[in-house]
């Protein structure tokens, strides 16, 4: 039999907001245990909860981008569960009355097409503490310092098929989330879980079948992992003729595998009703149209502009130095660039953002995403540094590549020098300037050189004169060489054509 | 006249005029208390040694350059499930028994501002709990005025002391009744405000959509005065309402009755109401009359439902609100536990009252899946016609009067054994805090035993100047409110 897979995922997203949903303590990860708490997300006898407005904000961004319908009317709703990290018994969540409902995004799917993957529901709610089982000490310890976070809860419909599926709705998403500013995404710190529930049934089939949900999953990787273990899984135990059995599954990382938590038996009942601290949330049309006209542009339509045919308004010689003719790009405009130079450039705000402070400055789109995908982003990995703290700010990038392009230096040595410039915190000039860098670009100096490199290559020239023009190149190399890299390529070429012809 | 004797107005007229000093206000006080609380036991904590050394400063501090607050040097006892920074806060549990909050209620800042003197902590119900103080983990309070009898529930203790004379004036919290019933079995003046007049963060939660903080005191104008200490809009507290606080001592002025319209609920006066407490009210709707008010006869149908649609309610948050007593972070902890399950169990078990983990339990239940639409959604729908009720009334008239109970206070132990017949105390409080109105119970007589009976003013909400006023004006047209229990 034939099974066809059938996957809902629940996301949540911490939101970026500088204090906790109910209180004003901060939300910095990797603090000293308990050192960000206090009455209220500490849950002490008497304490009251007062909503974020920073976090309310967020969450219609989030949902205005997701294409959610914003509820003007919101009511938090207290689900009741004992658990040592969560201090009052109770997290105050959304539950009747989601802040965001009836949303999708568009992802591309592995065959290239787009496929509509539907948003449910995005509720917002307030983090758990953490539990630390430390080996070697009786009992555990309970760290309040994350208790109180702000969460947004996104859930889907069960409109994804396949792991590869989930990963591009999960990548979608985060980076819907991180162009917002009101998720930061790191999956390992916690800020970004996935939690998939994923069904088989016989093709063909309407009705659902048992779901089981995965927990523990905190890379892209191990999404698409876990997901094709637990569809590998269910359809050996289906087509054995067994059953599935409805139950949380943690994805276990060593093993490779996925191991029951808990049964559906064993699954609460959280006794949901609205919270009584906290009067409904009434959110006006108008404030919430506000944040719709404010929406910066999304990754999707961001890199279909970079696609986009670059549109030239006219060619104009720039004046302050002689080079090439430049491109004067309409900003609105594309970029042409390929849909793999665009969607690598797209990934994140902050390269996008990047690449596009140069190429204002620097009109050559392809020229300044081969140096932003290629020198830079190695030299941000090596460091493990965020584009948007990097030590070469565009201007510096830009100033490197008006070098090449006014015949300054040479790209080569453009390339040699870029990772000193990543790391001295000095300008592109002056570090040209201190190696004496400098291309050659005099003719009589060049002449010089050229004059030398033909009187040890009688047979080279010969052969050119003869007729084999590729031997041109060879000699131009060996007139690079014996300028330590330094004469300008293109008036070499001209001058040693000059000189043969 | 001894200090103890005068009410908080005088006190303060008193000490404002340089006559008193704080710690002879202090000193006359635990000599009251040293005197009475081992028959009255009105407090769990007393603040003896920090109330002195308070009182030090400000007199020292007021020698020099004389700045006053209207409460400056006075000395109220604070019903102890409000958490008071560095003073055991234990809500009469064991759970809690050694719990010192490191934070001030709102209302415990704001008396702190006004440099008013802590005396102690007064006895409750369990986490308030109850109509009597029997469910206190550490004995019940006794009644000043009969020491056989109960001082009413659950702020018995915060009634005692001001009948007593332990305290100028104290504050209670009211999520059934638990303000005006004690006062009303007390002989005193307590007002429960408007639901979002007085902040409730710090006010260690029972049920949020129906607890207040309010007043005790020996007569109305003390009420409106320490009212005025309290009230107001808290960013704390989301449920607090932001709106101005008039001046209530002002509205105690206007002295006659003369437009204003008093409602008499027939429900209130049907079977099960005690025939002295039938006479001494009626009596006093008469006096209301005198005073020029216009009686008129209403109608408040949902009245039977409230005392059900209460216990459905105040317990499904209670049984919500006291989650976090766990054995985890704070208060008490069961010892030899095997695992976390067992921890939370025996913690629980040992920890809480059988009130306590009653209401719990119907809490829980009502709260299920299968049961909720049933009972906790039923429960809300009827409450939405309680507080109908009181509009359709309140269009007519522009106050309700009603018995604060339906019996004088009764004996200790009378009604511990059948918990029914304990919610049924609170009958005539109870729809108040579900419609979320002002009301104030003072005395308006005494039954053939000796016992004080009390009377209930309901107001619009956010109208406590009416029913103030109202009072006021009763009080100062009869003598009931000058008696004084012989503690013996």
């Amino acid at each position: 039999m034939i099974f066809e897979t059938v996957i809902g995922v629940e996301v949540h997203a911490q939101l970026r907001t500088n204090s906790k949903m109910f209180c004003g303590c901060g939300t910095t990860f990797g603090l000293s245990a308990n050192s960000q708490t206090c009455p209220v997300c500490l849950g002490l006898p008497g304490s009251l909860p007062v909503i974020n407005r920073t976090a309310v904000e967020m969450a219609v961004r989030a949902g205005l981008a997701l294409n959610c319908t914003i509820a003007a009317n919101n009511q938090f709703a207290r689900k009741n569960y004992f658990y040592p990290d969560l201090p009052k018994g109770y997290q105050i969540s959304q539950y009747e009355s989601p802040i965001c409902e009836h949303g999708w995004i568009e992802v591309r799917d592995s065959s290239g097409g787009t496929a509509r993957i539907r948003i449910r529901r995005a509720h917002l709610e307030e983090d758990a503490g953490k539990n630390i089982h430390e080996t070697g000490t009786s009992g555990s310890r309970v760290d309040l310092n994350r208790a109180g976070t702000p969460l947004l809860e996104i859930v889907t419909e069960p409109d994804m098929h396949s792991a590869d599926e989930v990963v591009a709705y999960l990548k979608g998403l985060r980076e819907i989330l991180m162009y917002l500013d009101v998720c930061d995404g790191n999956m390992e710190e916690g800020s970004f879980r996935c939690e998939p529930n994923l069904s088989l049934r016989p093709l063909g089939q309407k009705q659902f079948g048992t779901k089981v949900e995965l927990k523990n999953i905190n890379s892209f990787k191990y999404v698409k992992d876990a997901v094709e273990y637990e569809i590998k899984r269910q359809t050996k135990v289906l087509t054995e003729g067994g059953k599935i059995r409805q139950e949380t599954r943690l994805w276990n990382i060593e093993r490779g595998e996925t191991a029951v938590m808990r049964s559906k038996e064993e699954a609460h009942d959280y006794r949901y009703f609205p919270d009584p601290d906290l009067v409904p949330l009434k959110l006006e049309q108008k404030w919430i149209e506000g944040f719709r006209s404010s929406l910066p542009e999304l990754p999707s339509p961001r890199m279909n502009r970079f696609i986009q045919e670059v549109i030239i308004s006219a060619w104009h010689e720039p004046p302050e130095h002689v080079g090439q003719l430049q491109k004067k790009i309409i900003p609105q405009s594309g970029y042409g660039l390929s849909e793999d130079e665009a969607k690598m450039l797209t990934a994140s705000k902050g390269i996008a953002d990047y690449f596009e402070a140069c190429v204002k400055q620097f009109p050559q789109p392809k020229i300044v995403s081969n140096w932003v995908m290629g020198e830079l982003t190695r030299e941000l990995n090596n460091s493990g540094t965020n584009i948007s703290a990097s030590p070469v700010t565009p201007e510096r990038l830009v100033s490197l590549l008006q070098l090449v392009d006014r015949g300054v230096i040479s790209l080569k040595v453009a390339r040699e020098i870029f990772p000193e410039l990543y790391s001295s915190g000095k300008v592109p000039e002056q570090i040209v300037e201190e190696k004496g860098l400098t291309q050659v670009s005099d003719e009589g100096a060049l002449a010089k050189i050229i004059e030398e490199v033909l009187g040890k290559s009688p047979g080279q020239v010969a052969q050119f004169k003869e007729g084999k023009q590729q031997v041109l190149g060879f000699l131009v190399g060996q007139v690079m060489k014996a300028s330590g890299g330094k004469a300008n390529p293109g008036k070499v070429n001209e001058l040693l054509r000059k000189k043969l012809g | 006249m001894s200090l103890h004797k005068l009410t908080l107005c005088e006190l303060q007229k008193q000490f404002q005029a340089g006559e008193v000093t704080a710690t002879e206000i202090v000193r006359a006080y635990f000599l009251r208390i040293g005197h009475v609380e081992p028959k009255v036991k009105a407090f769990v904590t007393q603040a003896k040694e920090s109330a002195f050394m308070e009182a030090e400063v400000l007199d020292r501090k007021l020698k020099g350059w004389r700045k006053t607050q209207p409460l400056t040097g006075m000395p109220l006892a604070i019903k102890d499930n409000i958490c008071t920074d560095g003073v055991s806060t234990t809500c009469s549990s064991r759970m809690l028994q050694n719990f010192v909050p490191p934070y001030d209620a709102t209302v415990i800042a704001k008396l702190r501002a006004q440099e008013y003197i802590l005396l102690g902590k007064t006895n409750l119900d369990e986490f308030a709990m109850g109509s009597s103080t029997e469910n206190s983990a550490f004995g019940p309070s006794r009644n000043p005025w009969n020491l056989h009898c109960v001082p009413g529930g659950s702020s018995g203790g915060s009634a005692a002391a001001v009948a007593a004379e332990e305290c100028v004036a104290a504050l209670g919290s009211d999520t059934g009744g638990s303000i005006r019933q004690p006062a009303a079995f007390c002989g005193v003046v307590g007002l429960k405000p408007t639901y979002g007049r007085v902040s409730r963060y710090g006010l260690v939660a029972f049920a949020s959509s129906l607890d207040q903080i309010g007043p005790i005191t020996r007569d109305v104008s003390d009420s409106a005065f320490l009212l005025q200490a309290i009230a107001g809009h808290d960013p704390m507290d989301s449920t607090s309402v932001d709106r101005p606080v008039p001046d209530y001592m002002k509205a105690l002025q206007k002295w006659d009755l003369k437009t204003v319209k008093v409602g008499v609920p027939v429900e209130f006066f049907a079977e099960g109401l005690d025939p002295d407490v039938e006479q001494s009210v009626r009596a006093a709707i008469g006096e209301l009359k005198q005073l020029g008010a216009e009686i008129k006869e209403i109608r408040l149908p949902r009245t039977d439902a409230a005392v059900a649609v209460y216990y459905v309610i105040a317990t499904a948050e209670a049984s919500s609100n006291l989650a976090r007593f766990d054995g985890v972070k704070f208060g008490f902890r069961a010892k030899e536990t095997k695992d976390l399950l067992d921890l939370y169990m025996k913690t629980r078990q040992e920890g809480f009252g059988p009130e306590v983990k009653r209401r719990i339990m119907l809490g829980t239940y009502v709260l299920s899946a299968g049961y909720y639409d049933a009972y906790y959604g039923k429960a809300q729908a009827v409450r939405t016609l309680v507080c109908q009720d009181f509009d359709a009334a309140f269009k007519e008239v522009d106050l309700i009067v009603t018995p604060a109970t339906p019996t004088p206070a009764f004996k200790l132990g009378e009604k511990s054994e059948d918990p029914l017949q304990m919610y049924l105390s609170d009958i005539f409080t109870i729809s108040v805090n579900l419609a979320g109105l002002p009301a104030i119970a003072l005395p308006c007589g005494f039954s053939k035993e000796g016992l004080p009976i009390g009377l209930q003013l309901i107001g619009r909400a956010f109208e406590e100047e009416t029913i103030l006023r109202a009072a006021h004006a009763y009080e100062q047209s009869t003598q009931w409110h000058l008696k004084k229990p012989t503690i013996r």
